[in-house]
């Protein structure tokens, strides 16, 4: 197995508290991995973390080689500002960063992608639409778009499907596929267990500390999960310093 | 008689033709950087900027007399101070931008104004407040033409990280470490409009060419380039209608002008395409899909 992401004793946090306590271990290239956990476990901050949005408050991350443009990052709240006049196309053809830079031109060539970005999410048609006219879903589905022309090897989606309807989620799932399907790795994380369970092969089970990290069967015991929704939340503002 | 009115008075005095070649420049250069104010949400912030150019100004006046270089030096100078302090407030401390820059704009201003007191009359406050459109010389207008210019051409080249960084800064993070310069070249670019537009307007008008038409253009275009060329399409007929306004009513040329851009603003918010009053008091029939 040759890693694409390896944890080396890491600590992630804010003002000195953990989120994330810990954490050993390595994802491996083209895995397709669920990070699980109740609300408050560390997974944002993880994939913040990932993508070099967090500094460690101790420990490595360790992305073997890749760089921050070879990564695509979906945040849980995308911090967009939907009341700009852009068009869908316009939005969706920046994941051609790579490909145009500052300065290149969007050809022929680059707006085909574009249209079978759209096609493969199901937008067909809604080229010219501006951001703002777009229900949530439709919005999601555009990020997915934007993600497939990023063409990156390592994908990251906090909660891609929260909050939007079963077809969009199959739809987008299907787009996850196919990227397992090129061998990239993709890393999200999810509430859906049922979902977990039956489309992803490796599970982390987070709740500050990993809990379990291994095969999904393994991993999403009763025994583990009620281990990780006894985890304490708050942070303790007299906690002493960590030892270890 | 259609000539005499609307034609005649640039052919026949110098001093109008100057005055409508500044505000075309003008119009050119604010309108743009204007738009991108709007919609990044900074369109107070052009308004305080356009303050805190004064106490540059008038230390260069109290320096130099009415002296172009030391006018436009000291300007810059105070502007982009500001805008870097406030910048600089706003990551170091609780305080956000907008409250750090009306605390400088506020506190410029005041020193502005003294400074001018202390060696000028009235007269050369008024100048500085009001500005003098239709005495441009030679070498301002050169100057006002060089920052429209400028400022086209550095538009063109910070325009995809400058729409990004409005849209979805944290996706230009993500593939670009150009967000950050592409800012500052923005804000100079704000400084410099704000610097040419003083000259003509006064800094507390200079601040009328870049707001006025973006926020009229919103009420008409979806898009940014649409919005653009509508900012520059009514900063310029603001000019000419409001100097041929000063000329045959004899009102001050600088004010007539942005009340012309006032009344353009007025229109658009109640007969607008893009939800204007109108069109939401008298609905049109909903569509079937």
């Amino acid at each position: 197995m040759t890693a694409q992401v390896r944890f080396r004793d890491l600590t992630l946090g804010y003002d000195r508290h953990p989120a994330v306590h810990h954490l050993d271990g390595a994802v491996p290239r083209g895995a397709l991995m669920a990070v699980v956990g109740p609300n408050g476990a560390g997974k944002s901050t993880l994939f913040k973390g990932i993508v070099g949005a967090l500094a460690p408050l101790a420990g490595k991350i360790d992305l073997c080689g890749l760089k921050t443009r070879d990564i695509a990052y979906l945040p849980q709240a995308a911090d967009l500002d939907r009341a700009f006049p852009i068009s869908v196309y316009d939005l969706v053809a920046m994941g051609l960063w790579r490909q145009t830079g500052l300065f290149g031109r969007i050809g022929a060539r680059a707006g085909e992608q574009v249209h079978r970005a759209l096609a493969a999410v199901g937008l067909t048609g809604f080229e010219q639409r501006p951001i703002g006219s777009l229900s949530g879903g439709q919005m999601q589905r555009v990020l997915f778009a934007r993600l497939l022309l990023q063409d990156a090897r390592l994908i990251v989606l906090d909660e891609p499907f929260t909050a939007i309807d079963s077809q969009t989620a199959a739809d987008l799932l299907a787009v996850v596929r196919r990227w397992h399907a090129e061998e990239r790795t993709v890393v999200a994380a999810l509430h859906d267990l049922d979902l977990v369970k039956a489309h992803f092969p490796e599970v982390l089970l987070l709740a500050r500390e990993p809990v379990a990290w291994g095969a999904a069967a393994d991993v999403l015991t009763p025994d583990n999960l009620r281990k990780a929704r006894h985890m304490c939340e708050a942070f303790d503002e007299a906690a002493a310093e960590c030892a270890a | 008689m259609l000539y005499s009115t609307l034609i005649a008075p640039f052919t026949e005095f110098e001093f109008m033709r100057r005055a409508l070649a500044g505000i075309l420049a003008l119009a050119l250069g604010a309108g743009p950087v204007g738009v991108f104010l709007m919609l990044r949400r900074m369109s107070l912030m052009g308004d305080a900027m356009s303050h805190a150019i004064l106490p540059g100004a008038a230390a260069g006046f109290l320096l130099a007399g009415l002296n172009l270089f030391a006018l436009t030096a000291g300007g810059l100078i105070a502007g982009l101070a500001v805008a870097a302090l406030a910048g600089l407030v706003a990551r170091t401390t609780e305080l956000k931008e907008d409250a750090a820059l009306a605390a400088f704009f506020l506190v410029s201003l005041a020193l502005g104004v003294t400074i001018v007191s202390l060696r000028g009359s009235n007269i050369d406050l008024l100048h500085f407040l009001f500005g003098s459109v239709l005495a441009l010389d030679d070498r301002t207008l050169v100057l006002i033409a060089a920052i429209s210019s400028l400022s086209l051409i550095v538009l063109a080249l910070i325009w995809r990280p400058l729409v990004l960084e409005c849209v979805d800064p944290g996706f230009l993070r993500s593939v670009s470490r150009a967000g950050a310069p592409a800012h500052m070249a923005f804000l100079a670019l704000v400084v410099l409009n704000l610097v040419g537009a003083f000259h003509a307007l006064g800094t507390l008008l200079a601040v009328g060419l870049m707001m006025l038409p973006a926020a009229v253009a919103r009420f008409w275009a979806r898009d940014v380039s649409a919005m653009i060329a509508i900012a520059i399409a009514t900063g310029i007929a603001s000019g000419i209608v409001g100097l041929l306004l000063s000329f045959h009513a004899g009102l001050p040329a600088g004010p007539a002008v942005i009340l012309t851009a006032g009344a353009l603003y007025v229109g658009s918010v109640v007969f607008g395409r893009v939800g204007g009053l109108a069109r939401r008091l008298a609905p049109r029939r909903h569509l079937e899909a």
